[in-house]
């Protein structure tokens, strides 16, 4: 691991922070919708308005926001403020930041989401090695395919059909929030359990979607790598099925499986994202959604340009596990 | 006693026609059979119901209200007012626009570009795949939604929904048909034909291209899969344009007026199933190419 | 009756076999066919030979004469579409085609070995070379120490001109030639009784040839196998082997010993093989041989090779099927120019 491929690297983290935050800052800039003229119209309009004043009171909030200033110098201030993690103010709950949004709810999420991304992969990864290998018993191989017919359900759909049929009909587990309504969070049994039972559903539509692409990915790689020579040298060795399925296939089936989940990590945040809407799990997702309805860019914008450097963030770790992984990246 | 045989030559191999081969590869990639058939029953859903059907019906305020599936009613029918079994109609015919379209723009960019980058190589493939690998990583869906979000109600219909939805699709088809170009590029027989004096253009059609043809066919169901994906996740966001009876859109009202809690069972199922058989069978179909494209994969079954 | 054609050579030490002319290795009838969706090919149609400790076997053919096939069929690692059709394959009196999932496995590297062709691809990248040596050891003799473990591995890498270093290396980090030579020590590790070698030296240069067939030279000597020598180049085969079989169409068509076949080839395509080779004495036009090999779906009735023979046009050969004959001296032929010389082989069905 010599400097010029982690300066690589690094840079490269930069540059995809950089290209998704210009790309969000002149996108919705390029529309003629204004924000805050849209905000106050909504006001307006439940309460009440005198127009001269209301003129006022948008440019005033205009220069607050700065968006008065010339473009350029708007973007380089807005990168500045990217660098510093301050992502402005929310506009529906001004004057909470947009920071303190994502903070309050960024812990939901992340519970989910790690528990349920790392055992869809899991689960997935193994059953799509197994469900390739044509030594392994029929029925074991068999069990990975009713997980590669769910692939072509959405984790919002698998949600909506999980909460009619467990939540609404069946009456099995709840139908939504993030733990009983007049429930006070504490560190204490109930509430635990109260916790555990609301996040089954979510759980579950996530994790049901999304093993099956593991599954086909890892399914994809194993065929490929049943191909290669030294699979068939190692039979030719007289090795057990099992030593080859573990050291011949599955550790190289692995690379570029790992390369495809930090490609993937996209996806999986975004689906996290939209269930947790569905739900009403108080999350990011939630808070997106929210955002989306209230119009409030400033929070749909640090909340896409936050994942985004997660993202990223996570790719960049990743980069470093590979070497550990595959011998031959270590020395080229 | 045989008779003498004058000929000296082997009897020709007797290959069976090109369709009798392809039924018995679809015998064994039953995958693929199946995806083509869900999609084929789906199609005649639609084209059928595009001609018996009034299209009128298919929008607010044409039928009695949260009527349940019945025989005046098959789908029964919404808040609003839509049959919907006429909106299931209309609303997979322009999902199908949708993905044809913005799964065409994201092929068709990432063939050209692909291609380029691989066939001149240099500082131009550099930056073609630079530029790719740096936006990979970026969550598609969400700049889709920061897109979406940001353009006036009133812009945003079909046309738009494909654009935004091709707009950064395309990466994936670029290096795939890249990679595939690059090896192509090594191998020997392009070197041949360039050794008989075939032009460059010759090269490209009538070498590269064929052995391509595959992985397009791939890529292009791929791109297909995720615009249809795309389009319906941004439509189940209230993201869509609104009036019309795209899939994802019929879900999104129905969260909104509480179809569960109200009851109306119907509403957000009946398009949740459809569209459960629209990706599913787009992915089969997809798994099933992506095996034509690697032989390899296919010498196991 | 055995028909003996070697001289007697030394038993391996610690054999069981005490009868010297007992061969090693004995194929019979060996029989392969692939299922494709353009319909049946044969790939190796009643295919039988013997092979006696300590000699060496050259295989020569065109692509897709069967050679391969042949060792691939003899280490049971044919996979579908192709399926043994039947014959046997005995090795130190255990018929291999009688075994088991698990007998087979067992035997494999332990009484039968294979050298692969192209050993570029046939290390797993993400081991290292010993591990890779040691995981073999491992499958087929349990409990062993680990220091005994190493000095096998140590002892294998010599053998073949080898740093025992080697063994804690990745194989990118070996050349061509030392990967090919890691899989002959990988080989000869169990000290099997055949060792088959597919076209060992093909992908190197010359040079590295030279080294890796002397190398397999020293090792068969050293543990006296019978080793088979599968390749295109008659020139080697010419240096480096005993006998020579010529396969074609999936059919062994002549075995005999490399002097009879390079001074008195008798089937029609042997005779084209050797004049095709160039010669420093007879310069002259390049000898070709007219005419494609047949595609194994679809093989000329009567004897595979009569469209393009000399002697080709009559009614015999373009009907009946020539069956292998022993001709004095002990070579086999598959000819009907020689069916009246010699006796059937008894390993033929």
């Amino acid at each position: 691991m010599n400097f010029r491929v982690i300066a690589k690297r690094l840079l490269f983290f930069v540059l995809v922070v950089w290209a998704a935050s210009t790309i969000v800052f002149f996108v919705p800039r390029l529309s003629t919708r204004n924000a805050i003229r849209e905000r106050f119209g909504e006001l307006a309009r439940t309460g009440g308005f005198s127009p001269g004043d209301i003129e006022k009171l948008i440019a005033s909030m205009n220069q607050q926001f700065g968006l008065d200033k010339p473009l350029l110098d708007q973007y380089w201030q807005y990168l500045n403020n990217i660098i510093h993690l301050d992502f402005g103010y929310s506009l529906s709950k001004y004057p909470t930041t947009v920071t303190e949004v994502i903070a309050q709810s960024l812990p939901w999420t992340i519970g989910l989401l790690v528990v349920t991304t790392v055992l869809s992969f899991v689960i997935g990864t193994i059953l799509g090695a197994i469900s390739a290998w044509p030594k392994a018993p029929a029925w074991l191989r068999g069990i990975a395919t009713p997980f590669i017919l769910l692939t072509g359900v959405p984790p919002v759909i698998m949600g909506i059909l999980l909460v009619f049929f467990i939540g609404f009909r069946l009456q099995w587990l709840p139908l939504g929030g993030a733990y009983s309504p007049g429930l006070v969070p504490g560190w204490n049994w109930t509430f635990f359990f109260d916790l555990m039972q609301h996040q089954i559903l979510p759980a579950l539509s996530l994790i049901l979607g999304s093993v099956g692409g593991w599954v086909l990915s890892m399914r994809g790689m194993g065929v490929t790598i049943q191909g290669e020579d030294y699979v068939n040298y190692a039979e030719h060795k007289g090795l057990s099925g099992l030593t080859i399925f573990r050291d011949y296939y599955l550790r190289n089936a692995l690379l570029p499986q790992v390369t495809g989940f930090a490609l993937a990590l996209g996806t999986v945040v975004t689906s996290a994202v939209v269930v947790e809407g569905l739900f009403g799990l108080p999350g990011i997702g939630t808070a997106l959604n929210l955002a989306i309805r209230a119009n409030d860019f400033p929070v749909i914008y640090g909340i896409v340009i936050f994942i985004t450097l997660a993202i990223a963030l996570l790719m960049l770790i990743l980069e470093f596990v590979y070497p550990l992984l595959d011998p031959r990246i270590r020395d080229s | 006693m045989t008779t003498i045989s004058e000929s000296a030559a082997p009897d020709i191999v007797r290959q069976p026609s090109n369709l009798t081969l392809f039924f018995r590869y679809l015998r064994r990639n039953k995958g693929l059979a199946i995806g083509v058939l869900i999609l084929v029953a789906l199609t005649l859903f639609t084209v059928i119901g595009l001609f018996v059907v009034n299209p009128k019906h298919a929008y607010p305020l044409s039928a009695a209200l949260k009527q349940p599936p019945s025989l005046k009613y098959p789908f029964g029918t919404d808040f609003f007012g839509r049959n919907l079994l006429v909106a299931m109609v209309i609303g997979m015919w322009q999902t199908a626009l949708i993905g044809l379209l913005a799964g065409g723009i994201g092929t068709a960019i990432g063939v050209l570009l692909g291609f380029t980058s691989a066939y001149f190589g240099g500082w131009i493939d550099a930056t073609i795949r630079t530029v790719c690998q740096i936006l990979t990583p970026i969550p598609v869906l969400l700049i889709q939604v920061v897109v979406a979000g940001s353009l006036d109600k009133r812009d945003v219909t079909i046309l738009t929904m494909s654009v935004i939805v091709a707009m950064l699709a395309w990466m994936g088809p670029t290096l795939v048909v890249r990679a595939q170009v690059m090896t192509m590029k090594e191998r020997q027989f392009v070197s041949v034909a360039k050794l008989s004096g075939v032009s460059d253009m010759g090269i490209i059609f009538k070498e590269i291209l064929p052995n391509l043809l595959p992985f397009i066919a791939a890529s292009f169901v791929g791109q297909v899969f995720g615009a249809v994906f795309a389009s319906f996740y941004l439509a189940v966001l209230g993201l869509g344009p609104l009036r019309e009876p795209l899939l994802g859109n019929l879900i999104w009202a129905a969260q909104n007026q509480g179809a569960f809690f109200n009851g109306w069972w119907w509403w957000p199922l009946i398009p949740s199933f459809a569209m459960i058989l629209i990706l599913g069978a787009l992915a089969l179909v997809n798994m099933g190419l992506d095996e034509l494209a690697n032989p390899r994969v296919r010498r196991t079954e | 009756m055995t028909i003996d054609t070697t001289p007697a050579r030394a038993k391996k030490p610690g054999s069981a076999n005490a009868n010297v002319t007992e061969p090693v290795l004995r194929v019979e009838g060996l029989e392969v066919t692939y299922y494709t969706d353009l319909g049946r090919a044969k790939a190796l149609d009643n295919v039988g030979f013997t092979l006696n400790s300590g000699e060496k076997l050259g295989m020569v053919g065109e692509s897709g004469s069967g050679k391969s096939t042949m060792a691939l069929a003899m280490m049971r690692m044919i996979k579908p579409p192709g399926r043994i059709e039947g014959g046997k394959v005995i090795v130190g009196g255990t018929d291999l085609m009688a075994l088991d999932e698990l007998g087979m496995r067992r035997a494999r590297l332990n009484k039968i070995a294979y050298i692969p062709q192209g050993a570029m691809n046939s290390l797993n990248p993400v081991m290292r070379i010993g591990a890779q040596m040691s995981d073999a050891i491992r499958s087929h003799i349990k409990g062993e120490a680990r220091s005994t473990v190493e000095d096998r591995i140590a002892k294998a890498l010599r053998s073949v001109d080898l740093d025992p270093g080697v063994a804690r290396m990745y194989p990118h980090e070996l050349s061509g030639g030392m990967k090919q030579r890691v899989c002959i020590a990988i080989g000869i590790l169990l000290q099997p009784n055949v060792i088959i070698a597919d076209e060992p030296t093909s992908a190197l240069d010359v040079v590295t040839q030279r080294q890796v067939m002397e190398t397999i030279n020293r090792v068969q000597s050293e543990i006296n196998a019978a080793v088979i020598l599968i390749g295109h180049d008659m020139g080697l085969m010419a240096q480096a082997v005993d006998k020579v079989a010529v396969m074609y169409a999936g059919r062994l068509v002549e075995l005999a010993t490399v002097r009879e076949m390079f001074t008195d080839p008798k089937h029609p395509y042997s005779q084209a093989l050797i004049s095709s080779l160039p010669n420093l004495d007879n310069k002259g036009v390049f000898q070709g041989i007219p005419g494609l090999a047949p595609s194994l779906l679809r093989l000329p009735k009567g004897c595979a090779f009569h469209p393009r023979c000399p002697h080709g046009k009559g009614e015999l050969q373009s009907n009946v099927r020539p069956e292998p004959v022993i001709l004095p001296g002990g070579r086999m032929v598959t000819c009907h120019l020689y069916s009246e010389e010699g006796h059937v082989h008894e390993g033929a069905k």
